[in-house]
């Protein structure tokens, strides 16, 4: 067939690119040869909103970021300004930020799993991971009133402490999880659909990876071992035993089995915290008017995206001078183009679903 | 992998391994509760991130901020662009720090980083700020026909009318 390039749109109403995204591709024939995203349909302007909020207020706000993992979001905010105000957090408050942090991770990963399957074309896979993802909700509505943007964090630790009734009932959710991930596994792993949608689709180099700023567990299946709860520890996860899945061939088989053990490891993660959950306080005290003194600081956490942090400068008053939200899934779609180049056309929404990219965080 | 404890001394050597490239336009450190800080004058900034990155193993940019200073040093250059840098293995983070007059061009970073093309289309699209060699320099958020820097200080926090 004659070498023809042509232009093609893609988006923003289209059901895989997750929200509001739109891709500019240039194709010839079937074969990728650019992509162009174009974002910014979803800017509410966070970052000029929270110039004029409150320390406290703006934790909620955070929620509406990557709205997946809202609990991430307002872990990487409330740690890095209480870094900033040093303000200590009890060890029981930071066991119950990992369980709940750990849950949220569990919850996105499963809605991921379900989500790249569906855009491949395997709609089971999907009803098995939410029903799953919804025994986590069922436990964040029971523990802080809501399902989604939970507002599960506070300045200083978490606004509830954990009772004998809620840690029941995530060992009771933490039961479930295995053999739904048997499901998933027995559904994909050995699929040959699958795996011929997806072995050898997507590949990027290591140095690329890290030449793009990609992170997460993409950038762990191309073998790269950075993970932030290991090399930067933070809220004691230098107390719990835990691996880093690690993948080798950098495509999207290798980024869903990253994924899959991660889960694993997540579940292990909060049976650890469970068992040993120390006694005491689950909040410090933090002044309503939380006045944080002239200062800068750059806190990031492994979120279930990749690494989200936040950049806080401080002003001596109860407002921030400037935050800027480093948003993992911003950073990320930047290597979408390099993944999809000299791919087919129809991998590109594929490739789109392995790197796990919410809009409300790309567009802040 | 090194321990979290020795990062302090690492980077210092660091620092040091800069001023003794780049003598007077390393402006000096301070220390933020993250870690290291380094001043450098932007006619270095180029060189000095191709210096880190060749030289030193800094091999990601992940991120770079930008910061109006109107309300809080009026007297000096308007802008603050911060570069927050990675070395992988090993994991110790520096943070480089120039300072920029309104107006003033500074140099692209995407040449040495490609993570910097999205990052400094946001610092322009939000502040104004003009990076000379960046290979696409427009508006990444906001429409191209938006008025003004949002993110700058003196852009009311409910809009303008020749916003959107």
């Amino acid at each position: 067939m004659a070498f023809e390039e042509i232009e093609l749109n893609m988006g923003p109403q289209h059901p895989s690119t997750h929200g509001v995204l739109r891709l500019k591709l240039r194709v010839d024939n079937e074969v990728v040869l650019g992509i162009e995203p174009v974002v910014g349909y979803l800017h509410r302007g966070m970052e000029k909103l929270w110039e004029s909020q409150t320390y406290h207020q703006i934790v909620p706000l955070t929620d509406r970021l990557d709205y997946i993992a809202s609990v991430s979001n307002n872990l990487a905010f409330v740690l890095a300004a209480e870094k900033l105000a040093g303000v200590e957090v009890p060890k029981r408050g930071q066991y119950i930020r990992v369980i709940l942090t750990e849950l949220q991770r569990l919850a996105s990963h499963l809605a991921w799993v379900g989500f790249m399957a569906n855009d491949i074309g395997a709609g089971t896979v999907l009803l098995y991971g939410f029903e799953a993802r919804e025994t986590i909700l069922d436990f964040f509505e029971d523990y802080a009133g809501a399902r989604l943007t939970v507002h599960a964090l506070r300045l200083g630790g978490v606004p509830y402490d954990l009772t004998p009734e809620n840690t029941a009932h995530i060992r009771a959710v933490l039961d479930g999880l295995p053999a739904v991930l048997k499901d998933i596994e027995r559904l994909l792993t050995g699929n040959r659909i699958w795996k011929q949608r997806t072995v050898g689709v997507g590949f990027i180099k290591a140095d690329d990876a890290l030449e793009y700023g990609l992170t997460g567990p993409a950038l762990r299946a191309a073998g790269v071992d950075w993970d932030i709860r290991k090399r930067h520890p933070y809220c004691s996860y230098e107390d719990f035993d835990f691996s880093v899945p690690l993948g080798r061939n950098s495509d999207l088989y290798d980024r869903y089995l990253v994924r899959l053990e991660e889960m694993r490891q997540s579940i292990s993660i909060v049976r650890q915290a469970l068992d040993r959950l120390p006694e005491g306080d689950f909040r410090a005290k933090v002044p309503r008017v939380f006045k944080v003194a002239p200062g800068e600081i750059f806190h990031s956490i492994e979120a279930p995206k990749g690494e989200l942090g936040f950049y806080i400068r401080s002003n001596g008053t109860d407002k921030p001078e400037r935050i800027k939200m480093k948003s993992p899934s911003f950073i990320n779609l930047q290597s979408l183009e390099l993944m999809c180049k000299g791919n087919l056309f129809a991998d590109v929404v594929a490739i789109l679903g392995s790197l796990d990219i919410v809009l409300g965080e790309i567009d802040k | 992998m090194t321990a979290v404890r020795d990062d302090d001394r690492i980077l210092q050597e660091v620092a040091d391994a800069l001023r003794a490239r780049f003598g007077d336009a390393v402006l000096g450190t301070a220390s933020a509760k993250d870690g290291l800080i380094v001043r450098l004058d932007p006619s270095v900034l180029r060189a000095a991130l191709l210096f880190l990155k060749e030289e030193q193993g800094f091999n990601a940019l992940l991120d770079i901020i930008a910061l109006d200073r109107l309300k809080t040093a009026p007297a000096g250059p308007r802008f603050e662009i911060l570069y927050q840098l990675y070395r992988f293995p090993a994991g110790q983070r520096l943070r480089l720090s120039i300072e920029a007059a309104e107006g003033r061009e500074i140099d692209s970073a995407q040449p040495v980083y490609k993570s910097a093309d999205w990052a400094e289309r946001e610092a322009y699209d939000m502040f104004g700020i003009r990076f000379a060699g960046h290979p696409d320099l427009r508006r990444i958020y906001l429409p191209d026909e938006f008025e003004g820097f949002p993110l700058r200080k003196d852009f009311p926090l409910e809009g303008t009318k020749r916003g959107l």
